[in-house]
């Protein structure tokens, strides 16, 4: 496996897509970091945890880094693993690499853990460049607690990231085209970042519509309803997690931390806590990425190797 | 002589296609297999199914000892396989493509490096060790296909068509290798091909497969005496046919048949009985043209097996 980890991370870190999407969340997630650290500039008094919010403050028309990584790493996941096994397939390595005493799981594994790597490599570095960033702009240095949050932030994005390579690498076994394993992951990530979102708010009004003058229990049907159908999307989970990581004060989603959040004020929970919240969407996203594994380990354990 | 390949009604069914249909296969170490069969007849398929690359819908197969389907790398530590359709990363050097197979074989990098070279000196293609394997030529590509074979120091070889699409010089050379790997290295060599006089010149045995069942089996000399049971073919050109003179040969003793043919007679015969025909012919007041015997090459015991 260490062959395959090693041989598909240099043609990751040196092929143009990845270069291409290195730069290009580079670019955004400089300029927006660069926007909210100038909308920031001298409210440092005001607020701790000042550095997470040049991840979550949004400024001048750009959207926040966070939303930024939540719309767009999906794709860049993706990007690493749609043809991951059908490019094999078509330039007719996988006979060869499958008649050499390697098993075809570590083949799927070697892939994943090259692309995660590459993908950790590419959000560690603008992380540290935004921190960099912000140094150059406020003047002064993270505290622990913020660079602690930042790791973790790091962490969690990584894996969501990871959850969306595994879904291309999926998609590459499934689909012996790769332009199909592209459209197919371009369709799915355009369902969970766009559709879900509508389809969640769509059958909320269906099942507990809000009408003028409905009770607040009509209220927190209607978001509890809308929480429960995107608890099923990668994205709102990864939104949820990194939200709670970032933003110290935040308590967790619907109307009841909601409404304590309106008597009680808020104070910053330590990292402890706010991992506590998180804990249930950083295991959903581990497991949704177990099933993209499960699925092509099935698949591809007892496919034909035969290159045409 | 203990057995390389053991196989007991091989059967593989592509839902209604009988792809290999009840094939027995039996291949002594040292030896050289040439397996010949029209397209379609199921030759790749064997091959895939002697490597674990596709399974078996029934029957049992050992390939040196192991079961293929079970201890796949134990199979394929020792097998070395050119695929059919041989496919290299292009943007890879031959070197480099050569190194990862080696890697994946775990042959540590020191004796990685060694190897490589050796085997590319081997093929001939030292001189063009660090071009890209995408600017290589046909003829090139299969010579490195036998090289990355070669790198793991296989006891049984695979080929797959090695000499397809190759032009004479380039078959006659990768023909002379092979006969030199096992005079050197003793390997055993199985190979596929439809290029019959090729595969006569070279094969200890060979066996003739069609529509996925082995119809003939043996060295390219005893299949002769097979396709005709024994009989010996004598072509006759007599100034003068007559029934009269059919009927004479007709009654030489050891002739079992008789056919014409413009005016050439094909005389079938359990022995050699020219000089009785010979006789027979000027006896009946004509005069012999020409008698030849016919020694059959493989091509027509081919085009026999096939033409029903
Ligand atoms: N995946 C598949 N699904 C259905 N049928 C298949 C499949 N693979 C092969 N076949 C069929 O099985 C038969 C044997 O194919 P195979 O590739 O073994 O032939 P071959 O002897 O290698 O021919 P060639 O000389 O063309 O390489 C063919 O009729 C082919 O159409
Ligand atoms: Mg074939």
């Amino acid at each position: 496996m260490n062959a395959v980890f090693w041989k598909e991370l240099a043609d990751h870190l040196g092929s143009k897509r990845f270069v291409i999407f290195f730069f290009l969340i580079l670019i955004v997630g400089g300029a927006s970091a660069y926007l909210a650290a100038q909308a920031l500039f001298g409210q440092e008094t005001e607020s701790e945890y000042i550095y997470l919010r040049l991840f979550t403050v949004s400024g001048g028309g750009l959207p926040s880094f966070l939303g930024f990584l939540a719309f767009f790493g999906p794709l860049i996941g993706v990007v690493l693993g749609f043809d991951a096994i059908n490019s094999e397939f078509n330039r007719g390595t996988v006979s060869r690499v499958l008649s050499q005493p390697i098993y075809r799981d570590w083949w799927i594994n070697g892939k994943f853990l090259a692309g995660l790597t590459a993908l950790g490599i590419a959000v560690a570095s603008i992380i540290l460049i935004i921190v960099g960033l912000g140094l150059y702009i406020l003047g002064f240095p993270p505290g622990g607690a913020e660079i602690s949050r930042a790791a973790m932030f790091f962490v969690i994005s990584v894996v969501y990231l990871g959850f969306w390579l595994s879904l291309g690498i999926l998609f590459s076994i499934v689909f012996r085209q790769t332009a199909t394993s592209a459209l197919a992951s371009i369709a799915l990530w355009l369902f969970f970042t766009l559709f879900l979102y509508m389809l969640a708010g769509l059958i909320a009004d269906q099942v507990a519509p809000i009408k003028p003058g409905v009770s607040a229990d009509v209220f927190a049907k209607h978001e509890s309803i809308r929480d429960l159908v995107l608890r099923f999307s990668p994205v709102a989970l990864y939104e949820e997690a990194t939200t709670a990581i970032l933003i110290p004060s935040y308590r967790g989603l619907g109307i009841a931390a909601l409404l304590q959040e309106a008597t009680i004020p808020t104070s910053p929970l330590p990292l402890g806590q706010s991992l506590l919240i998180v804990w249930p969407q950083l295991v959903g996203l581990v497991a949704l990425t177990s099933v993209c594994f499960a699925i092509s380990y099935v698949i591809f354990m007892r496919r034909e190797i035969r290159s045409t | 002589m203990s057995l390389v390949v053991e196989a007991k009604g091989l059967k593989k069914y592509y839902d209604g296609v009988k792809a290999v249909d009840g094939l027995d296969l039996e291949i002594g170490e040292g030896e050289i297999y040439g397996l010949l069969g029209p397209n379609g007849a199921g030759k790749t398929t064997t091959i895939l199914i002697l490597l674990g690359l596709t399974e078996p819908t029934a029957g049992e197969v050992k390939v040196l000892g192991y079961n293929p389907a079970r201890e796949p790398l134990k199979v394929k530590r020792l097998t070395g396989y050119l695929p059919e359709n041989l496919g290299f990363y292009d943007d890879l050097s031959a070197r480099e493509n050569l190194l990862y197979t080696a890697y994946l074989n775990r042959i540590p990098e020191r004796e990685a490096k060694k190897r490589v070279a050796e085997v590319l000196e081997i093929v001939g293609l030292s001189d063009v060790a660090e071009r890209r394997v995408g600017a290589f030529s046909r003829g090139m590509r299969q010579r490195l296909g036998i090289a990355d074979v070669l790198l793991k120091d296989p006891k049984f070889v695979i080929l797959d068509e090695p000499t397809s699409g190759i032009d004479p010089e380039g078959a006659q050379q990768i023909l002379e290798m092979i006969v030199r790997l096992r005079e050197e290295k003793g390997m055993t060599i199985m190979l596929s091909s439809h290029l019959l006089h090729q595969v006569q010149r070279i094969c200890d045995r060979v066996g003739i497969i069609h529509q996925g069942k082995l119809v003939a089996q043996g060295s390219v000399g005893e299949l002769g005496a097979v396709v005709e049971e024994g009989q010996h073919l004598f072509e006759v050109r007599a100034s003068r046919v007559d029934e009269a003179l059919l009927d004479t040969l007709r009654g030489i003793e050891g002739v079992t048949s008789v056919e014409v043919e413009g005016d050439l007679i094909r005389v079938k015969a359990t022995e050699d009985v020219r000089p009785r025909i010979a006789r027979a012919v000027i006896e009946s007041g004509a005069e012999l043209v020409e008698l030849k015997g016919h020694t059959y090459t493989l091509e027509e015991i081919y085009l026999r097996y096939f033409q029903e």
